[in-house]
Parts: C-alpha cells; structure tokens; sequence
C-alpha cells in the first residue's frame, strides 16, 4: 500500500528540462526522446519502440545532452531525463551525427523499394527524405544476402534491407518470450537468423513484421499482394477471439490485404497473435458463402441438395420452418444456437426475434465450451488492466497463449515486469505455466475441491494438490486477487468450473476476468443471447416487466442452454434449430450429441459465412456479412464495447444477420421496430441496464477511441472522461471526429510506432452504425411501459457440486485447443491452414511407461462416446491418471470422447 | 632518461624452469603476497592501493585503487579478470598467463579479498591454447594448495575462481561486452553510462574488471607496500610496466622495466631491448600504444613512454603496445590493415561502427590497389568524423562503445603524416611499394 502511495505520489511529480530553449515536463524517469515529442519535438529514431526496453543501437535519436563534461551527443530514446536537463535538438552537431546516420544506413541498403512491401511507408525512406543526404556519396559494392529466406512458415527475411535495429528479436524475447530470432555473425555481415533447424514458430510471429522499420521482415500472407498507396484502411477490432485487440483493417481493391495491430493502451499494446493477424484470407475465400441455398430433392434418385435459391424464397422458407414449428410444437421447439460471431446489434436483433417475437428462450451463444451466463455476466467484473496491476492473479481457465493469446503476453508482461505472482489451477501445465509462481495441477473434475482448499486452506492434499503446495499458493493471494476464470479443459464440465468459482468469489475483494474465448461472446451474453438471461445483465425474472413493455413478450420461463437444445433435438423435441454462425458438429464438445442432434432436428436454419460439417445439414442456408464487410460494435472479456470498421462489400447478396433478423421478423408478422444499426444501438441503450449511458455519440468520440467499459459508472454522460488510462500515443494516423460528426485530421506523431499506418493516411472513422450523433438526454429512467429499469444480474453461488470418485482403471480427459485448428477461419485461410495438425495424445511419462509397454506410439483411446486411435507422446506436464487431447486439432479429436452429461471424461487406454 | 635498473616485478619468475607450475612459484616467494594480505584487513589494502596507484594496464589507464573504492555496495559482487588479449601486437597478458599463471591467480584472491568478493572469474581468450592449459592447471593446483576454495589459507575467507573461454571475439575484451558474453549472450558492450561494471556489472551485479597485468602486480605491492610501487615511474606513471614491441626492430618482444624513466627511442634501440630498426633501416613511424592510437613520428623518439606526456602528445600508451614500421612500410596499406581489423572485429551493434568500418576499409583497399580519388581523402576524413566527431583526441563518440572511434586514428593520422604517398597512389593508380 505505501508502495502504491509513492507509485502516485512520484506520477504527479514532473521534472523540468530544457529543449532546444524551451521548458518541457517530463514524467519522473521518462526518456528524453518521450519528453520531446509530447512537446512537439520529434526527434528522428528506428530502434526505439515505446513499448520495449531502449537499446540505442541506431544512433538515428543521438542528440546534444547537457553532462559533466559539457554538451555530448547522447541518444534521447535510452538517457531518461534529469532535473533541469539541457538538450539541443536542433544544432549543426546534431544534424551532422543524424545526417551521418543515415547514410551509413543507406550505404549497404539495396534500395529496392520499387519491389519492397515497405515502399510508401517506410520509415527508413521517410527519414530519409526528411533528413538524409541527396545523393549517395559510396561508390562500393554492397553487402550481399541471399534475397528472402523462410524464418517460419509466415515470416520472410530479407537481411539485405535489415538495419539490425533489434526491434524484432526484443520483440520475439522480451515481449513474446520466444527468443527464436537472433542477430548472427558481427560488422556489416550482422544478420537477424534463427537458430539451426528451429524456425521462427512464434504465435505471434507477425508483431515483427509489423514493427521492422524496414521491408526486411515480410509477412507471405501479404508479399507483393499490395501497395500501400493503394491501400484503404479502417479501424476496427478484431474477432477471432475474445480479447479484442484493436486493429487496422487494410484493402485494395475490395480484398483484405493485411491488419495491422493498434495500440490501445488498456487492451493489446499494439499487438497482434498470429491467428488474429492472418486469418483475414478467409474473408477474401472464393468459397464464402455468397447466395442463399435452400434443400432441394436431386435429380431422379440422387439425394437432396443444396441448391441457389433468392432471399425471398430463403427468407421464406426458414420464415416457414420457424412458424410450423411454433405453432404446431408451441415456441420452446425453435432453437438459436450461436451469435458469438455477431456484432452487438446483431445478437441483439436476434435476442429480441427469438425471445420477443418466436417468443423461445432457448438460445445460447455458447456452444457448451463456455461458462453458466448468469454466473459470466454476475460476477464482479475485472478489467484487463485490473488483472496485469492486480497483487496477484488466480488462473481457472485455458490455456491463454492458445485461446486469448494476446492476454497471454499482458499476463506474461505483468508477471516479468512486475513480478506479479499467478497461481495456475489447471489439469496440465500450460503455455502461461512457466510465468507462473505455482501450478496446482488438479485431477480433472476436481477443480471446485481445489479452489475452496485455496481459500479456506487444507490441512491434507486435495485434487491430486499437496497440502504443501496449497499453503504455498495461499500466502501468495494474501494481499488479494483477480481470477482469470474460464474452462481449463472442455472434458470437465463447466458446472465443476462454475462450482469453483463460486468457492473462489469468497476471496475478500475478488473481481474476475472472464476467458471465454469466442468472438463477440460477451457481448452475445450482454444482448441476451442465452437462456435465462435478457439484454443488458439482467435476469429473466427480473426484467420480465421491464422488457415485456418494451418488447411486448418474454418467455415464460428459463429455456435450454446449448447442451439441452442439442439433447432435446437428438430426442426430436426440437422441430427448427437455427444456427447462429455455429458449427455444433465440429465445436461442441460432445462431437456424438452434436451429430445426433443435427440429424434428429426437425429443420435447420443456418447463418454463415462458409458451409461447414453443420450448416451442410441445413434446410436452409442464408449467407451472411462477415467481420470487415459490415459495421457495428463488439465487446471483449473485459466488457469494453468499441467499434467494428467496414471495409469491403460482402460476396453476392450476403447480408448483416441483423437485417435477417429484421427481415424473418416481418414474415413473422411481428416488426422489431428497427431499420437500422442506428436504432439497435439506441434501443440498446435505452433498454439494456448494462449499456445505460453509452451512447453512440460516446463510443464516436475519439476520446473513447479505446472503447467504452459497460456498465459505466452513475452519472457519467458522453462528455465524461474515457474509461481506462490513455494510450501513449503511438502514432497511429488517427482521425477524429468532431461533435458534429465530420472527420478532422490529427497530428501525426510517430510514424515508427505502428508503422503502416503512416502512409495509408486514415480513410476515416469506421463507417459504423454508431457514427456520431447528437449526445442524447438519458431520459427517465424508464421506458414509458415497464416501470423501472431491472437491476444488473448479481452473483449468487452456484449449488455445490461434488466431483465423481477415481475410477483406478481409466485415465481422466484433458481436452484443450490449440491456436491452430479446424475453426473455419483457420482452415480457410491458407497461410494458417497448414499449421493445424492433427491430434497427438499427450501423457505422463510413468503412465506411458505402462500403456504402451509393448513399445509403439500408437494408442487407441475409448469412452462412453467412441474411440480414438493416435499417437501419444510422454509429457511430464500432464499429471499421472491423466491424458491430454487436443479438441479442435484437423481430423478426429477429443470432442468424440467427451459426453456432455457426465462431469469429467473418463477413457480408458490400450494399444491397438 | 634512460632504462633504469630497477628489478622487474611481473616478469621476475619468466626465465626460471617450469615458472608455470606451483613448485616453482612456491620455491620463489609465491603466495606469500596474498598470506599477508589475509593478515591485513580488506581496508587496509584498499588504501594502500591508493598509494600505489597502479593505472590499469588494459588499456583504459584507470587508476585500479580509485576502481575498486568506487564498486557500490551490494551482496553479491563480483571480479573479474580481462584476459581476452586480443589487440593486434599487444602479447603482454599471453606470456604472463604462460609464463606465470599462479601470480595472476594471486593478484586475483588479493583483489577478491579486497573487494569482498567470494566468486571471480578468469575470461581468458580461447585460442590462447597453451596459456588455457596452463592457467587451468594452475588453478587447480591453488585449490589444492589452500589458496583457492574454502578458508583459504585458514583465514576464513571463501574465494571460488571459474575459468571461461572466450570463443573469438576481440569486441569481448570490451569489459561489459565481456560481461555480456561470461552472461552466456552475444558480446555487445553495453551503455556507458549508466552500464559501469563497478555499480552494474555482471548479472547486474557490483563488479570490478581488471587487466592480467594489473593484478598480476598485486602480490608485490602487497608486500612491498604501495609507496614502494609508486616510488618508480613518474606520477601517475608510477611502478613498472610491460610493454610489447613489434614490427621492424631487431628484438621485438615484452620488456618490463621502470615506467616513464625511458623513451621510445630507449625501447627500440637499447640494445637489451629493441636492439635497433631491422637492417639498419630508417625509422618511419611508431604507433605508440596499439592499434587504436594515434601515430607517432620520428620527431617523437626522444618522448618519455609515460602516460600523460603521450596523452597530450595526442596519443596514448594504451595497452603498451609499440608498434615500429621502418621506411619499407606502405603507410596507406598499414592503416588499411588496421582497418580492416575493425572491421572484421565491430560487434555490428550501433550503425556508424557497424557500417562506417566497412566502408572505411573499402575505400581503404580502393586507394591501396589503384582505384583511388583524390575526393576519397575528404571524403575517408568525412566518414571518420561521422563516427568520432571532430576526429580530436581523446575521441568523442557516435558509438556505444569506443571500437568505433578506434578507427579514425590511424587513418587519420597516417593521412596527416603521409598525404603525399596517399596522393602517389591515387596519381600513379598502384602502391609504390610493390
Ligand atoms: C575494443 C576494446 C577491447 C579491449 N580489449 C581488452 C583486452 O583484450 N584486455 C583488457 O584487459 N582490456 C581490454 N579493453 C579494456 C577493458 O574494457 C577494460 O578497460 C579493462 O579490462 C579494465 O582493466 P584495467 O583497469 O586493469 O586495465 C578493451 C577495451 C576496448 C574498448
Ligand atoms: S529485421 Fe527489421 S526489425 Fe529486425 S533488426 Fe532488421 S530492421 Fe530491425
Ligand atoms: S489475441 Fe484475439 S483479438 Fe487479439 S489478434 Fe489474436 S485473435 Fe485477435
Ligand atoms: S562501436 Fe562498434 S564494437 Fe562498439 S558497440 Fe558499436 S558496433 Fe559494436
Ligand atoms: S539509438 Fe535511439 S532510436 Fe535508435
């Protein structure tokens, strides 16, 4: 606590230097070349990057610095100021040193940019003209590199190009933690190079060629495919996970052509995961879905087919589905599952259509891999930075640098930087294990056991967990925690997680950051997207008056969640299941009940971007817009809303799910009363509890180019501050938009901050449906019909739950994904596609000892389910009486082991 | 001035059988420097340290007393011995590790005892193939002789020494590159400021670094006391000194004998030392203390060898080594040459010395070989300047550490000294002295 104080104290404190004549403030410990520019300066640099330790390798920063022994030529970006500092930037000295520099950049540079990807925004050709000489005064050959060489299956190096600036092998040590890059050889010969037969396989391998100040590194998914005058660019935020890393979404010619990370101070850093950062080639798939199809017999004999029909005869005939089933099986026999993919408005259309107008709650975002919603949206939430600032961190969840990787190096960062300690309960050790103080590895279902020993102490071992090692853990949540909550394993029920965190909420003070991991899932579960709940935090019973004013209708009563939709249609209790952007067959993790289902559903609507093992099931296909090809908003783990950029058209007629909701809603006869994105954000403004007060003009507003946390605080009006500390600029191009919605340009500031953003000069902001409107008046706090708004979901303890007894004959799943797998994305976009591999087993060397005493590596795995039949490696990683599968890995995985009704997946192992 | 009489004192042992070996150092007064240092308090040596002052020989010519007062406080620090010699003509460190390894271990428990510190290190350059097995052995033969390990001597103090190997770097005899390196990562040198060893060292740690010569001076001064030591040699100048000359003389070779009492002319024609320019040839040039310092000529002969006298010359002693070139050398393809060895030898870490070396000896071996312009002088002088401002001395910097500015010197003073032979090979598009 005194820490903190001083901490505080010391950020109010400034110090004094003098610049080039004029007074500046600089923070206690800022660098000099920081201090400057927020003044105005800008001081010429490469190596520098703000978000990573100085190593003044360049020189490009070398500036007059007042010392003991007079003014000397020092780099601003490594010398932090001093009180009443004296610094010349401007001196014949300075520019002879800076002049100098560049051109022995220069002179073995192959000034190829006419065939450079950088070329157009490239900070070393920007400097150039800004600094360097007009002509070349070195006549000699230069130095000679074989031209790009491979450093891992996405990344090229030119080394020619190179200017050994050590942006990327920091990056890849001290922010990725995969030191896979180095510099090799010395002088002029100085080239970045992996090591021996050890590619540069980092998952987050595109932040270097994001940063490289220079076209030496090369991303293949966009070698030679762009110019970048030729570019467009929009911001937006990414959806491939949860995490919500802001981006710069990039076109030509109404392709993709690359995202570039955006620095948001709260959330990414500027950073990108690799997934994240590529997986925008599916987008430009030839194989979108671009027409809608509906089921039609073949031809004599052959088998029904999907075939091209128009929206109206599509939009008929799933308007036609929904209404048989309704009226003749009442309403609880139409089914939505999914809407993670959707923006907010979208999954709030559809909440509405589904709960209001088909009048069901059987609707569930999540495809049985999540956490109970009530308990999600119940639990006192943290923000990102409250988890990266918190005394310590207790992770319940998956493996983060596979699910939510760019949480993985905020995590990571705070644990090396900070040395905050994390305690890991996991069923395996992960990719974040060795930044943690402990890992506990628990006995698959017994996670709930574990987390109350946590907090109320043990005297004997619990879960497999020494006593030991449990007092160990707690001394280190002394001073309190925030918990990374999510399903550590898809074979142990999320009732055991729910249970354990129930036992976890008893830790005074306690706040979580939920790790769910599906695109938009938080803002699904925000619009209601699940059983039990209505838009806005609120539950069923609570805002029955409130939304049935509003909307007319609620259900009666709390319906099915994604697991009891997909048992109730493999019974034929379920007469239409509309697919929301979800793919049951490949992504529940009960890959039997997923198949049953489909097959036992009276009809099946889909909405989707690409036709997969589910949606070829379908009656009726109905191809939507996907991320980039449509405006709106999303919301990350944190519950931080901000705001998705178009910048290309979809395939063919492929439309917003939202304007499918709108359109099957007329057909039922029942008008949602929105034509637009527009009205959706304002009618969830006005009526979702949570989102009270964010208005369209606050999330316009580039003070909130972060985005906005939902709820926000009483009182707070769009002209409240933004939530969240402000990034420190880093030179994103950046356009505003004034209160009356025209777009004003803004300085740019540094261009080596994120570069490439530079020279695609902004295209404006996002043309979303929340572009600037008049801040409205709140109003009353009702809505006329309902009485007054319900109040936000609160947590209540789920009921306890005890974990089945130790079967000594089987071994107990551990299922997880890995970054790369048969998602649609991945498998569409052909750069990440061929990363994917298939399922290998995983188990404690002791166990393997003896599963395959007759030699081999082959095992056949076998469940309640089914079986499975593949390789197994030995993992000391992996406690004994366990076996780790992956879930999502191409071909078959553990999502044919696991049954969705038992609490933990018990397998039994042979040889084949 | 003249070579004085005095003994030597880190050569001493040099000529005696087996002077590796512990029997021979035992039977010649050996370790009797570090029993009495044990007798006397860490304090007491420091100060008299102070008066000896003994400059460090690696080069740098910083007081070695004034180093250890200034290490910071901290548990744990460190020291470590610069034993990485590689600077063309400098082959003073390599006999004494040969020659008299159990003397360097000695100066080695001396400082450690002094400074605290109970784990040192010897980062000796590996290619010194027969001074590692020597020195290795010797090391182990000091553990076994009580003067290494545990309770050394049955004093009560612990000092633990590790051998390393250096892999072939001569930036690593840089002493943060070298403590970069001994970290087991590349050999950059860090930042100074705020990277000095004595407050941020190795792991960060508290760390003295010093030269081979320099401790190996320590036994004798323990035990003759520092007053003694600074009573030879002039000033700051003060005791002995070894120096190693080469090049066109009759003897080259290391000589130690009383500092700042002899000339350059006295080292290169004494006939126990020199012995005279090769063949009677006439005296061209002397750089004066390796190849990073500026050169020397004729008109210099009658200079004292002492350190200030050299430094307001313009040059410096360095790391003592004298490099003679008669008048058969090419000085265009001698600067080339030490060009070319920075060159080769720049970590590659900060752009002006990573891209000017190269440069620099490009042009170099352009005008060598006949392909020279007479806008190659300037433009030689330009580059330099961009590394090392004003090319004055002692140099000032663009760089991280000072192999960069090391370039311009010999370029730059050989252009001064010899414009014309520059211009002869430019004009008659080939080297005369082939
Ligand atoms: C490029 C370069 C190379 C150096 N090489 C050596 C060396 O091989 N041996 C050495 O003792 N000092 C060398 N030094 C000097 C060391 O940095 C350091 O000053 C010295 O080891 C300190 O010991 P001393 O005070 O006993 O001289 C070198 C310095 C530079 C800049
Ligand atoms: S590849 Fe790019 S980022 Fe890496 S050192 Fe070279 S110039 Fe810098
Ligand atoms: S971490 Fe998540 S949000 Fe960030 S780039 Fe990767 S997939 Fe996108
Ligand atoms: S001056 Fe040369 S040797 Fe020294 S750090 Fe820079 S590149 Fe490396
Ligand atoms: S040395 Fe400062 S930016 Fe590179």
């Amino acid at each position: 606590m005194t820490d903190q104080k001083t901490e505080q104290e010391q950020e109010k404190e400034t110090v004094s230097i003098v610049v080039d004549g004029k007074p500046v403030e600089a923070k206690p410990g800022e660098l000099v070349i920081a201090a400057a520019e927020r003044q105005g300066v800008y001081i010429p640099r490469f190596c520098y990057h703000p978000r990573m330790r100085p190593v003044a390798m360049c020189r490009m920063c070398l500036v007059e610095i007042e010392t003991p022994k007079g003014f000397m030529l020092q780099p601003a970006c490594y010398i932090p100021v001093k009180p009443d500092m004296q610094v010349i930037t401007t001196s014949a000295k300075v520019k002879k040193a800076q002049d100098g520099v560049l051109e022995f950049l220069l002179i073995n540079h192959p000034l190829d940019c006419p065939v450079c990807d950088k070329g157009g925004e490239c900070p070393l050709q920007d400097q150039t003209l800004a600094y360097g000489p007009g002509e070349s005064r070195f006549v000699e050959e230069k130095r000679h590199f074989a031209k790009p060489i491979p450093l891992s299956a996405l990344v090229d190096i030119d080394r020619e190009r190179c200017i050994q600036c050590d942006r990327c092998t920091r990056f890849a040590e001290e922010v990725a933690g995969d030191p896979l890059i180095e510099f090799i050889g010395r002088a002029d010969e100085l080239e970045v190079n992996t090591f021996p037969d050890h590619p540069f396989a980092s998952y987050f391998s595109g932040n270097t060629v994001q940063i490289c100040p220079v076209g030496a590194l090369l991303a293949r998914p966009y070698r030679f495919k762009a110019r970048p005058w030729d570019l467009e660019q929009v911001e937006s935020t990414c959806t491939s996970c949860a995490f919500g890393c802001r981006v710069a979404v990039q076109s030509s010619s109404n392709a993709l052509t690359r995202y570039i990370g955006i620095d948001s101070d709260p959330v990414n850093h500027g950073w990108l995961c690799d997934m994240g950062r590529f997986d925008f080639e599916a987008v430009n798939s030839a194989d979108r879905l671009g027409k809608p199809l509906m089921r039609k017999p073949g031809a004599e004999g052959d088998e029904d087919e999907l075939v091209q029909v128009s929206w109206g005869e599509a939009l008929g005939a799933a308007a036609d589905e929904i209404e048989r089933a309704r009226s003749v099986h009442g309403p609880g026999a139409v089914a939505v599952i999914g809407g993670a993919r959707l923006p907010n408005e979208d999954a709030y259309a559809w909440a509405k259509l589904a709960k209001a107008v088909i009048g069901t709650d059987n609707v569930d975002a999540q495809l049985g891999d999540g956490l109970p919603a009530e308990l999600v949206l119940g639990l006192p939430r943290a923000s990102i930075d409250d988890a990266c600032s918190a005394p310590a961190v207790i992770l319940l969840g998956p493996d983060l640098k596979e699910e939510l990787p760019v949480l993985f190096l905020r995590l990571r960062g705070a644990a090396i930087n900070r040395d905050m300690p994390i305690v890991e309960l996991a069923p395996q050790r992960s990719g974040m294990s060795r930044y943690c103080r402990t890992t506990l590895a628990y006995r698959p279902g017994e996670a709930a056991a574990l987390a109350r020993a946590l907090v109320e102490g043990s005297e004997s071992d619990v879960a497999g967990v020494s006593a030991g090692a449990i007092a160990q853990a707690r001394e280190l949540l002394e001073e309190g925690a925030v918990v990374v909550l999510g399903r550590p394993s898809l074979a142990e029920s999320a009732e055991s997680i729910a249970a354990a965190a129930g036992a976890l909420a008893k830790l005074p003070g306690v706040r979580f950051l939920p790790a769910l991991r599906r695109a938009n899932v938080m803002g699904a579960l925000d619009m209601g997207m699940a059983p039990g709940v209505l838009p806005g935090r609120v539950g069923l019973a609570e805002g029955r008056d409130w939304f049935s004013g509003a909307w007319g209708a609620v259900p009666p009563s709390r319906g099915l969640d994604a697991a009891g939709i997909l048992a109730a249609a493999a019974e034929g209790r379920i007469q239409c299941l509309v697919l929301l952007g979800a793919d049951p067959v490949s992504d529940f993790p009960d890959r039997q009940l997923a198949r049953r289902a489909l097959a036992g559903a009276g009809s099946v609507v889909a909405l989707d971007t690409f036709l997969n093992p589910s949606s070829r099931h379908a009656t009726v296909v109905l191809p939507v817009a996907s991320y980039a090809e449509r405006s709106g908003t999303t919301t990350n783990i944190e519950g931080r809303i901000t705001r998705l950029g178009q910048k290309v058209v979809p395939p063919g007629v492929a439309r917003p799910d939202w304007m499918i909701a709108v359109e099957l809603g007329a057909r039922l006869g029942d008008d949602l009363g929105v034509e637009s994105l527009e009205d959706l954000w304002d009618e969830i403004e006005r009526l979702a509890p949570s989102h009270a007060g964010v208005t369209r003009a606050m999330l316009a507003d580039r003070r909130h180019r972060d985005g906005v946390v939902a709820p926000i605080a009483d009182g707070r009006g769009p002209d409240a501050p933004p939530s969240g500390a402000a990034a420190p600029d880093t030179g994103a191009s950046e356009t505003g938009t004034t209160e009356d919605g025209a777009i004003e340009e803004l300085k740019i500031i540094d261009p080596m901050g994120t570069p490439g953003l530079l020279a695609t000069a902004a295209q404006g902001v996002p043309a979303t449906g929340v572009a600037a409107a008049d801040p409205r008046d709140l109003g009353s706090a009702g809505h006329g019909d309902g009485g007054p708004r319900p109040p936000l979901l609160a947590f209540s303890a789920p009921t306890d739950y005890t974990p089945p007894g130790v079967d000594a004959y089987s071994l107990r799943l551990v299922a997880h994904r890995t970054l790369y797998g048969k998602a649609t994305l991945v498998q569409n976009a052909p750069s990440l596609a061929h990363l994917a591999a298939p399922a290998t087993a995983r188990a404690n060397p002791h166990d393997l000892e003896r599963l395959i005493a007759g030699g081999g590596s082959r095992l056949r795995v076998r469940s309640r389910r089914g079986a499975l039949v593949l390789e197994v490696v030995a993992d000391a990683g992996v406690p004994r009486g366990s076996i780790s599968i992956p879930f999502n890995a191409v071909g078959a995985d553990a999502g044919e082991l696991i049954d969705a009704t038992r609490p933990v997946a018990e397998v039994r192992v042979e040889t084949p | 001035m003249a070579v004085t009489e005095v003994e030597p004192i880190v050569t001493a042992r040099l000529g005696l059988p087996e002077s590796w070996t512990l029997k021979t150092y035992v039977d010649n007064g050996g370790y009797a420097g570090l029993r009495k240092a044990l007798s006397m308090s860490p304090g007491a040596i420091k100060d008299d340290m102070l008066n000896a002052s003994l400059l460090g020989r690696g080069g740098a010519g910083f007081d070695a007393g004034k180093k250890w007062s200034m290490l910071a406080k901290g548990q744990p620090s460190y020291l470590v011995v610069n034993a990485d010699e590689s600077e063309p003509c400098t082959f003073k460190d390599h006999m004494l590790i040969e020659g008299d390894p159990h003397q360097l271990i000695e100066g080695t428990a001396i400082c450690a005892y002094a400074n605290g510190v109970t784990q040192a290190f010897i980062y000796v350059r590996g290619e010194f193939a027969l001074g590692v097995e020597r020195l290795t052995a010797a090391v182990n033969e000091a553990y076994d002789h009580g003067a290494l390990g545990r309770d050394i001597f049955g004093s009560g103090f612990d000092l633990d020494l590790v051998v390393h190997y250096g892999a072939g770097a001569y930036i690593v005899g840089e002493e943060t590159a070298l403590l970069e390196s001994l970290e087991g990562k590349r050999g950059f040198p860090r930042i100074k400021p705020p990277n000095f060893p004595a407050v941020s060292g190795l792991y960060g740690c508290p760390t003295v670094v010093n030269n081979v010569e320099t401790l190996s001076y320590l036994p004798w001064i323990v035990i003759n006391g520092g007053s003694s030591f600074s009573r030879m040699g002039e000033g700051v100048s003060a005791g002995t000194r070894l120096f190693s000359l080469s090049g066109h003389v009759n003897r080259p070779g290391n000589y130690e004998f009383e500092w700042a009492k002899a000339t350059f002319r006295d080292l290169i024609e004494h006939p126990r030392l020199g012995g005279g320019v090769r063949n009677g040839n006439q005296l061209k040039a002397i750089i004066p203390g390796g190849a990073s310092s500026p050169w020397f000529g004729p008109d210099k002969l009658d200079m004292a060898l002492q350190h200030d006298v050299v430094q307001k010359a313009g040059s410096m002693l360095g790391s003592g080594s004298v490099i003679v070139m008669d008048h058969t050398t090419c000085a265009v393809r001698a600067a080339w040459r030490i060009v070319k060895f920075f060159h080769r030898e720049s970590c590659g870490q900060c752009t002006p010395c990573r891209e000017g070396s190269g440069w620099l000896e490009k042009i170099m071996i352009r005008i060598e070989q006949g392909s020279g312009r007479e806008e190659d002088l300037e433009l030689l002088l330009d580059v330099c300047d961009n590394i090392s401002p004003d090319i004055t001395w002692p140099p000032k910097q663009t760089t991280i550490c000072v192999l960069g500015p090391s370039i311009p010197p010999a370029i730059a003073t050989s252009l001064n000294m010899f414009r014309d032979e520059y211009l002869v090979h430019i004009k008659e598009g080939g080297c005369p002295f082939d």
